[in-house]
């Protein structure tokens, strides 16, 4: 067995405080660490009292408030996601936070795209993924005054200072942005919430289905096409390129969930710009990592995530130039 | 000596460690086989890269001062991705990026395939 870390053990004594709290007399048992990096920690733990055992998560993490926020109007609004048990106050000595309910299912994209026992599920996700980004687009923005709003020109802008600032040429990404100013769309006539990192990998899935929709902490206002351009990258379709949509799916299916839902029509042609647009952001994002590992947060993995970088200019040449 | 650390650290890791460090090793492994093929591949790849940018944007320089003349112009827009010379040029830099950084991604996968290499499939492809 493991000893305790400090962290493990400053955390095992705020949380048995608060389990007693959320389960009446529960103890906390098997505490474990999911995933993490410098600003932000998942951990899984049991609230065991004499009614039973309860699975459940605490996240840490600066936007905690924010996130749990997003989940409880997310859940009004018909879309998946873990009930919110308690968000972290200044009392909890836990610092910004929440814990929600453990939902048991599958995560990871590469199972989810060749799982057998997925196979009957995997045939409806993508018409699935459609009705839930309508939900998503539904939630009205104005509970959200505070989360960034940006026009398509912005993001570009944004994105192409990120990139500048890595101070590395990468003429393929150089040509991307001129593509997307080229083509760039007029600011959305309805703003919506976005998720932001709606794709495979932050879904849980079970043999019924979408579970939950987890991960909102890039969530911001914007046009919603963003959220569909970002679930077709390539990087998030595990090695099943012909499946557009996670891997799983086709974009026909996915537009005519989304419709069904409410969302308003979407035509396939108005997604590549998205689809561009969203391998660029994951390519910015990964180059960047490096300067991350050189300062914030030294693991092995940023260290090694730069390098995905290469995959997103392989899929740029594919989309622009193939 | 790195294919000896890569191995240990694929032999030592999961049984011993916490999920996330047993992530980690299995990440670090990894790191150490990119180390490898960089070795044998950048050195050739790099020289090639060079002798197509001099002659796309008629100059001479280090090979981060070729990129980053070639970045500016298509930025501005007096060279283009769809020019046949800068395209191939941009296929032939980025396959070769792909054989160091990531050998089995789907998206090159696919381009050797769609450029009829043999066996597209084999990993070692490129060492």
């Amino acid at each position: 067995m493991n000893t305790l870390t400090s962290n493990e053990v400053g955390i095992a004594g705020g949380l048995s405080k608060l389990a007693a709290r959320i389960v009446p007399g529960a103890a906390v048992l098997g505490l474990q660490r999911l995933s993490g990096g410098a600003t932000q920690e998942t951990w899984r733990f049991e609230a065991v009292s004499p009614e039973g055992r309860t699975t459940m998560i605490l996240r840490r993490a600066p936007s905690g408030d924010i996130e749990a926020r997003l989940l409880s109007a997310a859940r009004d609004c018909g879309v998946p996601v873990p009930l919110v048990r308690h968000v972290l106050t200044s009392a909890d000595g836990l610092g910004p936070g929440f814990i929600m309910d453990f939902i048991e299912g599958e995560t990871l994209g590469g199972r989810i795209v060749k799982s057998e026992a997925l196979a009957a599920a995997r045939a409806t996700l993508s018409r699935r993924c459609g009705e839930i980004l309508a939900r998503v687009h539904a939630i009205d923005p104005a509970q959200f005054p505070s989360l960034r709003s940006s026009t398509p020109s912005e993001l570009v802008q944004h994105w192409k200072d990120q990139y500048r600032s890595t101070q590395w040429p990468r003429p393929v990404f150089a040509s991307a942005f001129r593509w997307l100013e080229q083509a760039c769309p007029a600011p959305s006539v309805r703003p919506c919430l976005v998720h932001g990192d709606f794709r495979n990998g932050n879904l849980i899935v079970g043999a019924d289905g979408i579970r939950a929709v987890l991960d909102w902490e890039l969530a911001h206002i914007g046009d919603p096409l963003e959220d569909i351009g970002w679930l077709c990258v390539n990087s998030w379709r595990f090695g099943r390129m012909d499946k557009v949509v996670g891997g799983f799916g086709d974009l026909a299916d996915l537009i005519a969930g989304y419709h069904q839902a409410g969302g308003a029509p979407i035509r396939v042609e108005s997604c590549k710009w998205w689809e561009v647009f969203g391998t660029l952001r994951w390519g910015v994002m990964c180059a960047t990592m490096t300067r991350a590992f050189r300062s914030t947060d030294p693991t092995v993995e940023r260290a090694a995530i730069a390098r995905r970088a290469s995959e997103t200019e392989i899929d740029l040449l594919r989309l622009l130039a193939g | 000596m790195l294919k000896a650390v890569a191995a240990f650290l694929r032999s030592a890791g999961p049984e011993h460690a916490q999920p996330h460090i047993a992530y980690q090793l299995r990440v670090a492994a990894n790191v150490l086989d990119l180390v490898t093929r960089e070795l044998a591949i950048a050195p050739m790849e790099n020289v090639r890269e060079a002798g197509r940018l001099r002659a796309i944007l008629g100059r001479d320089g280090s090979l981060e001062e070729l990129n980053t003349a070639l970045a500016e112009a298509l930025d501005r827009g007096t060279l283009s991705i769809l020019s046949p010379e800068v395209r191939d040029h941009l296929w032939a830099t980025t396959l070769a990026k792909l054989s160091v950084d990531q050998p089995t991604y789907s998206g090159y996968r696919a381009a050797l395939a769609d450029r009829g290499h043999a066996n597209p499939k084999d990993p070692s492809y490129g060492l």
